[in-house]
């Protein structure tokens, strides 16, 4: 018979109440004031009846645009609980100049891990992934994704790792092995508790989703064009789309096997990175640069078409240099392959390869520097008009530049090996992340958000929030440059030089200007939507756009197009107003549409209490939950029956209640 | 899709497709394919790690001490054999012939088995002569290796008894073809890498 221990160890594995920090003031705090926000938020959806309506025409929906919404709303969160990192690791390295600051060292370097990871994973990876599958089935003129309902699984996923990420705040801990987790320190010797296991497996679930989104947008470019969409008529942002996807679908099955491959060394004591019994450490960091590099290439992008959009529609002028912005797009993804050594010329890999990866990395700002000629030869003699779309572009590329230039100087070998593990390192990666990829990210907002709710953002509180992340940026990231040009190392939790404070002491002021720059954008929701009847706009194209999601009424109905538009030019939608187009107002058909279905949340939650249970050893709920998902999986395949029909009449009647408001000119 | 810019001047071209056109389902085999590229990354990954760590023994056995080449050369044929009774199923399916379909499905599955039980075996033999995963950095990456590949065609076998109850319920509809068809690319595809696993851990293995 079990003893007590033995049955409590196999009903919770290694789950105890001591996993609970409630111990830990901040914690606690933290703790309590999530629970309130859910527990009032929980309680408005009650309170108002609306379970059903989220779970029928959000939770379930395989519709990519409600699907975008909900990657960018999953985004907005986690940018929130990774920027609160972010404020605690400054205030924190501000006040522990000579002194012990409030963070010890442990749950600080929880909260780096945290952030690094959280930043990536599930703020700039859902974000771009939203934005992605809301514009780029748009602009090539289709009413879905390829695979609607891989669409749904893949988004729940990614929601489901996000999820067993912020469950270590609460229940347990997180890793403390930094945010690519390198072994040895990651391996079960070093790294004992359950931190590295909610790292692996909230990557490992997510990372199922990435996967299958790139998968799922590759068809969709390549197989549901509208016609007439040759590959040189497709708008940039779908062209970054496309190359962005290809590398995801190369890369992510690499961490996948990297992670697993961990995850092997800390469940079953095999030898992949460990450092007795032939096991190679070095090797672990090949594998997860070999993605994590391409990585940051997924993120900008995507986000250079953004800017690249954004600039030609408000200097209303076609972009110049269409063709090498789409070559070097593709180089750029190329390039982004092979440069992933340059993250550890330190390993002593050898002058040779050195010089190689050194080439190779200063090689990709070549088709990036041509990039930002073209946009900079686009507003030449354009009419500019600076509204917020527009001037976040234009922080963006003095910014970018800056960053660029940084980069390229820690591609030389010599140079890196003075600045490796350095905060100018952190300065530069920040830099371009925040100066390219958020900036982009939140241009994105600003230029499409009248198009998915039908009417603008409040321009003020817009344009606040950019001056206050331009200004916040660099206020944060110089002094942490010098520094780190100085020597001072990364993840550093106390300093003793009493000559870093005043550095310090600026980075923090810094911080709390990017703070006001969140809250100021927080600010414009909320007002946008008090005064949306003001900011309201009936045209479905408030800009003068140039590409065919603006020919379309905001928001879209359901099935984006009620007939399919035929693609002539570059730039449709502005070929379209140009040569005049007549919208048929009858004729209309069946518009056949996919179901929806609650199997991906099914799938994506029971992945998530798989998770939960490796990382406790709760292994009866493990292999329960794995059957289940199993089980879940094949009983969908039973359902044939995933596909309707919306009749024409009710076509017509959307349309008839849409077309009275004129679209475009 | 033709290039169909008018020139200059020209009247205003057609803007809209008035007739509704079916998707087709060219999207799903495509999507598959790409899903089997990033499939075949992963194994790619694995391969690159026995290729680094495939002669770290720690002092233990070598692949030369503990390879039987005949069990692994029964092992392939038996997985070569069941991609072309897999193929003669796809032929039968295009007879539109449910019966033949399901029986050459059911022989694939049968090979397919008999491949994992082989593998089993090997495997337990291996553990029970002390050449365990955690005994070294070798044994870690083969066992990682060719357990994936076998982890892999125990799945589709998984796929492929549920298709078979699908075939046999519903017939050989447009939906269960495309499904067949999926599988059949899967199936070809663990043969292609285990060719590649038989060649670079077995072959080269038993020889150093």
């Amino acid at each position: 018979m079990f003893s007590n221990l033995d049955l409590q160890q196999f009903i919770f594995g290694r789950l105890t109440l001591e996993a609970i920090p409630y111990h830990e003031p901040i914690l606690v705090v933290t703790f309590i004031v999530v629970a309130l926000g859910g527990l009032a938020l929980v309680g408005a959806v009650t309170w108002y009846g609306k379970w059903g309506y989220l779970w029928r025409e959000w939770f379930t929906s395989v519709d990519h645009k409600k699907i975008g919404i909900m990657y960018i709303i999953l985004a907005i969160v986690m940018l929130l609980r990774g920027f609160a990192d972010a404020v605690m690791m400054l205030t924190q390295k501000a006040l522990a100049v000579g002194a012990e600051g409030y963070l010890p060292p442990h749950h600080y370097d929880q909260i780096f891990t945290a952030h690094g990871t959280i930043m990536i994973f599930f703020m700039a990876m859902p974000f771009v992934t939203g934005v992605m599958n809301y514009i780029m089935p748009l602009q090539i003129g289709a009413r879905d994704v390829a695979f609607p309902f891989l669409n749904n699984f893949s988004f729940w996923m990614t929601a489901g790792g996000a999820v067993l990420t912020m469950m270590s705040l609460f229940v347990g801990e997180f890793s403390r092995a930094t945010w690519l987790a390198y072994p040895p320190l990651s391996g079960a010797a070093y790294s004992p508790g359950v931190g590295v296991d909610y790292y692996i497996w909230g990557l490992q679930i997510a990372g199922v989703g990435t996967t299958l989104s790139g998968i799922n947008l590759i068809a969709t470019i390549v197989k549901m064009r509208a016609p007439g969409m040759t590959m040189m008529k497709l708008p940039v942002f779908t062209w970054t789309t496309l190359a962005s996807n290809a590398i995801i679908v190369t890369i992510f099955p690499i961490l996948t096997a990297t992670l697993a491959l961990l995850a092997l060394d800390r469940y079953v004591g095999t030898r992949f990175f460990t450092n007795d019994f032939g096991g190679n450490s070095m090797l672990y960091m090949n594998l997860i640069w070999i993605w994590g590099h391409p990585e940051v290439y997924v993120l900008i992008l995507p986000a250079f078409g953004i800017y690249s959009e954004v600039v030609s529609t408000f200097c209303s002028k076609r972009l110049f240099g269409y063709t090498s912005m789409v070559y070097a797009t593709m180089v750029i993804a190329v390039v982004s392959w092979l440069v992933w050594l340059h993250h550890f010329f330190t390993m002593g890999a050898g002058a040779n390869v050195n010089a190689f990866f050194g080439i190779t990395t200063m090689i990709i700002s070549i088709p990036t520097g041509a990039k930002v000629f073209n946009w900079l030869f686009t507003m030449y003699r354009g009419k500019i008009r600076f509204e917020t779309p527009m001037i976040w572009v234009l922080g963006f590329i003095p910014t970018f530049v800056i960053g660029g230039l940084t980069g390229v100087l820690l591609a030389v070998p010599p140079a890196d090996f003075v600045l490796h593990n350095s905060l100018f390192l952190v300065a530069h990666f920040h830099n371009v992340i925040i100066g390219g990829v958020v900036f982009g990210l939140l241009a994105g907002v600003q230029y499409w958000f009248p198009k998915a709710f039908g009417y603008k953002l409040d321009p003020f509180w817009g344009k606040a929030s950019f001056w206050c992340w331009l200004v916040g940026f660099w206020v944060t990231f110089m002094p942490i440059y010098i520094i780190g040009l100085m020597g001072v190392t990364r993840r550093t939790q106390y300093f003793d030089d009493p000559a870093l404070q005043p550095f310090l002491t600026t980075a923090a002021i810094g911080v709390f200007i990017i703070m006001a720059g969140i809250l100021s954008f927080l600010i414009q929701l909320f007002v946008s939507y008090l005064r949306r009847e003001q900011l309201r706009d009936l045209t479905g194209d408030p800009w003068g756009g140039r590409t065919l999601e603006w020919s379309t009424t905001s928001p879209p109905p359901p099935y984006n197009f009620a007939f399919t538009p035929m693609v002539h030019d570059l730039d449709a939608w502005w070929d379209m107003k140009k040569r005049g187009h007549d919208k048929p107002l009858q004729g209309f058909k069946p518009i056949h549409m996919p179901k929806n279905t609650g199997t991906g949340v099914i799938l994506a939650a029971l992945s998530t209490v798989l998770g939960f249970a490796l990382v406790w050893y709760i292994w009866w709920l493990a292999a329960l939950s794995f059957v289940a998902l199993l089980a879940v999986a094949i009983a969908h395949t039973f359902n044939y029956d995933r596909d309707y029909y919306i009749p024409a009449e009710d076509v017509l009647r959307i349309e008839s209640r849409r077309t009275a408001q004129p679209a475009g000119a | 899709m033709q290039e169909t810019t008018p020139p200059p001047g020209a009247t205003a071209p057609v803007f809209y497709e008035q007739e509704e056109h079916a998707h087709g389902d060219g999207g799903t085999l495509f999507g598959f394919w790409l899903y089997l590229m990033s499939d075949c990354l992963i194994f790619a990954a694995l391969f690159a790690t026995y290729g680094v760590l495939g002669r770290n023994y720690a002092a233990g056995p070598s692949g030369a001490d503990l390879f039987d080449l005949r069990l692994v050369a029964v092992n392939t044929g038996l997985l070569l054999l069941s991609s072309i009774t897999y193929g003669f199923a796809m032929l039968e399916m295009d007879k539109e012939r449910v019966g033949p379909t399901l029986k050459w499905l059911a022989v694939t599955g049968l090979f397919g088995a008999g491949f994992i039980g082989i593998e089993l075996y090997e495997f337990a033999h291996l553990i029970h002569e002390g050449a365990t995963p955690q005994r070294s950095a070798f044994l870690s990456s083969f066992f990682a290796l060719v357990g994936t590949h076998g982890l892999h065609v125990t799945f589709g076998i998984v796929w492929l008894v549920t298709l078979m109850v699908q075939v046999r319920r519903y017939g050989l509809i447009a939906d269960n073809r495309r499904r067949l068809m999926c599988l059949s690319m899967f199936w070809h595809f663990l043969d292609v890498v285990w060719i590649g696993v038989f060649t670079f851990v077995y072959l080269m293995g038993a020889m150093r």
